[in-house]
C-alpha cells in the first residue's frame, strides 16, 4: 500500500512535499494512473491536488488571463472568458479526449505531462503562454516554449509545482485556428495537430502569422521560416503550399502505433493548406466547432 | 484510512488503502459489479461514475479521492423510493440498445450526465456526449436512438409550472 495526500490548501502542500521523499504529484491522474498501471513510474507516495482551491479558476488582470493549473479541461471549456478570449484554446480543449477525461484532467497536468501529442500545447504556443511555478518560498515564470525540454521532460524542479497559466490576451487575431488528426474523432490521441493565430486584412493580406504543430517532434514545434513565408503576402493556394513545403523539411517526426512519420511530416504540411478554409471568424467557428 | 462518502444516496464509512482504485473498491469491496472495468487506462469509459454529478472514470481515481463526494453508480440510478427505472433505462431497453451489455452502464451514465447539462441535444451532440463510451459490439445507432428518445422523455416527465407558478 502506498499514501495518498488530498492537501486541501497550499500551505498542507508544502508540508508533504519535501525533496527526496520520492512523492508524485497529481491532479486529474488521467495520466499518471496509467503510467503506474503500467509499471512506468513507481512513486512512494502521491499527491494528489484536486481539493487545493488556490489552483483552481480562471481569472483576468488587465490585458492578461491566468488559468490556475488545477482547472479541468470541461471548466476551461465552459468557461466565456476562454470562449471569447481564447478560441483557439478552446477548440483545443474540445477534442481534448472525452467527457470524462476533460472532467478530470487539468490544463497544469497537460503542459506537465509534456507529451508531444499534448493537445492544449499548440495553442499554448500560439498564445505565448507562460507558467507560473511555486514553491513554498517563491514564484518564477517561464514560458510554456521553454518549460517543456523533450518528451514528458519539463524544468520543473523537486519541491515546486506548475500553479497557473498567464496568456496575454491575444489581440487583433482573426483567425483561431486548431486542427487535430488522430485515428478518430474522439478519444484520439494526435497523429499531428496544428494551431494557427493570423491577422489576414480585409484585401486578404497576411499580416500577423504565429504557427505550431503538435506531434511531429520532441516538442512542439514552431516554424518560424514558414510563417515569414506567409507575412506581408495576400493567402493562396500557393504561398500556402510553399509554406507547408517548409513544414515538411522542419517536422521531426517519428513512426508509432498511430502512424508512420512520412505520414505525420506529409499532413503537417497539408494541415497549413486548411487556412485557405478558414479566413474570418465565421469560418473559425464552422469549422471548430465546440462540443456542448 | 477511514474515508466517508454518499454512495447512491447513502452516506457510508468505509475503511481501505487509500490508492485502492475505485473501481476495485466498487466491485470486489462493495460488490456494485454494474460498473465494469474496460481498459484501466482512460479509453473506454465502461467505468465511468457520476461524482458530485459529473461523469468521471473510476478506473483512474484512488479511493482517498472519494472523501466527502456524493458518488452514483448504475445501481444507484433507479428511483430510490419506488425501482422506477431512470428514463435513460427505460429508453435502452425500448431500443435495444444493448447488445453484449458491458458497455451500457458507463454509455447509460454519461448519457444522464449529458441530459443534465444540455436536455435537448442534436444528435451530433450526444455522439460527442458519449465520445468517451466504446460499445466494442459497436451498436452505436440505437444507442443514439434511446439517448434522443430518454430526452424526450424527460422532459414530458417534468411537469411544466404554469402561469401562476403552481405546478
Amino acid at each position: 500500500m502506498r499514501n495518498v495526500l488530498l492537501p486541501r490548501s497550499l500551505s498542507e502542500l508544502w508540508d508533504h512535499l519535501r525533496a527526496g521523499s520520492g512523492a508524485a504529484v497529481y491532479a486529474g491522474g488521467t495520466d499518471l494512473l496509467v503510467k503506474m498501471r503500467g509499471g512506468l513510474v513507481i512513486p512512494s507516495l502521491l499527491i494528489c491536488l484536486e481539493r487545493i482551491e488556490e489552483l483552481k479558476g480562471v481569472s483576468e488582470d488587465l490585458g492578461a488571463i491566468r488559468i490556475g493549473a488545477g482547472t479541468t479541461h470541461a471548466e476551461l471549456l465552459a468557461h466565456p472568458v476562454i470562449r471569447a478570449h481564447l478560441p483557439v484554446l478552446a477548440s483545443a480543449l474540445g477534442t481534448l479526449g472525452s467527457p470524462p477525461i476533460r472532467n478530470m484532467g487539468t490544463i497544469g497536468g497537460n503542459i506537465c505531462t509534456a507529451s508531444p501529442a499534448g493537445d492544449t500545447l499548440p495553442p499554448l504556443h500560439v498564445l505565448n503562454a507562460e507558467v507560473e511555478l511555486l514553491t513554498k518560498s517563491g514564484v518564477r515564470r517561464m514560458s510554456v516554449k521553454d518549460f517543456i525540454t523533450g518528451p514528458g521532460k519539463t524544468c520543473l524542479q523537486e519541491e515546486e509545482i506548475l500553479s497557473a497559466v498567464w496568456i496575454g490576451k491575444p489581440e487583433g487575431h482573426n483567425v483561431h485556428h486548431f486542427e487535430k488528426v488522430g485515428q478518430r474523432n474522439a478519444l484520439a490521441c494526435a497523429i499531428a495537430s496544428f494551431a494557427a493565430l493570423l491577422r489576414i486584412s480585409a484585401e486578404g493580406i497576411v499580416e500577423k502569422a504565429s504557427m505550431a504543430w503538435g506531434s511531429v517532434a520532441p516538442t512542439i514545434l514552431t516554424c518560424p521560416e514558414a510563417e515569414k513565408t506567409l507575412v506581408g503576402e495576400r493567402i493562396s493556394l500557393k504561398r500556402l503550399r510553399e509554406a507547408a513545403a517548409i513544414v515538411r523539411n522542419t517536422v521531426r517526426p517519428i513512426s508509432d502505433v498511430r502512424a508512420d512519420a512520412d505520414y505525420r511530416r506529409n499532413v503537417s504540411g497539408n494541415l497549413l493548406l486548411r487556412l485557405m478554409e478558414v479566413q474570418t471568424p465565421d469560418d473559425c467557428a464552422r469549422l471548430n466547432q465546440l462540443p456542448a | 484510512m477511514k474515508i466517508t462518502f454518499v454512495l447512491n444516496g447513502q452516506e457510508m464509512q468505509i475503511d481501505a488503502p487509500p490508492d485502492r482504485k475505485v473501481v476495485d473498491l466498487l466491485r470486489e469491496d462493495l460488490g456494485l459489479t454494474g460498473t465494469k472495468e474496460g481498459c484501466g487506462a482512460g479509453e473506454c469509459g465502461a467505468c465511468t461514475i457520476l461524482v458530485d454529478g459529473e461523469s468521471r472514470l473510476s478506473c483512474l481515481m484512488l479511493a482517498v479521492q472519494l472523501e466527502g463526494r456524493r458518488i452514483k453508480t448504475i445501481e444507484g440510478l433507479s428511483d430510490a423510493e419506488n425501482g422506477a427505472l431512470h428514463p435513460v433505462q427505460e429508453a435502452f431497453i425500448e431500443y435495444g440498445a444493448v447488445q453484449c451489455g458491458f458497455c451500457t452502464p458507463g454509455m447509460v451514465l454519461s448519457a444522464v450526465h449529458l441530459l443534465e447539462k444540455n436536455p435537448h441535444p442534436t444528435r451530433d451532440k450526444i455522439r460527442q456526449g458519449l465520445g468517451g463510451n466504446l460499445c466494442r459490439c459497436t451498436g452505436y445507432v440505437k444507442i443514439v436512438d434511446a439517448v434522443e428518445a430518454a430526452a424526450r422523455k424527460v422532459e414530458r416527465d417534468i411537469p411544466k409550472p404554469v402561469k401562476d407558478g403552481a405546478l
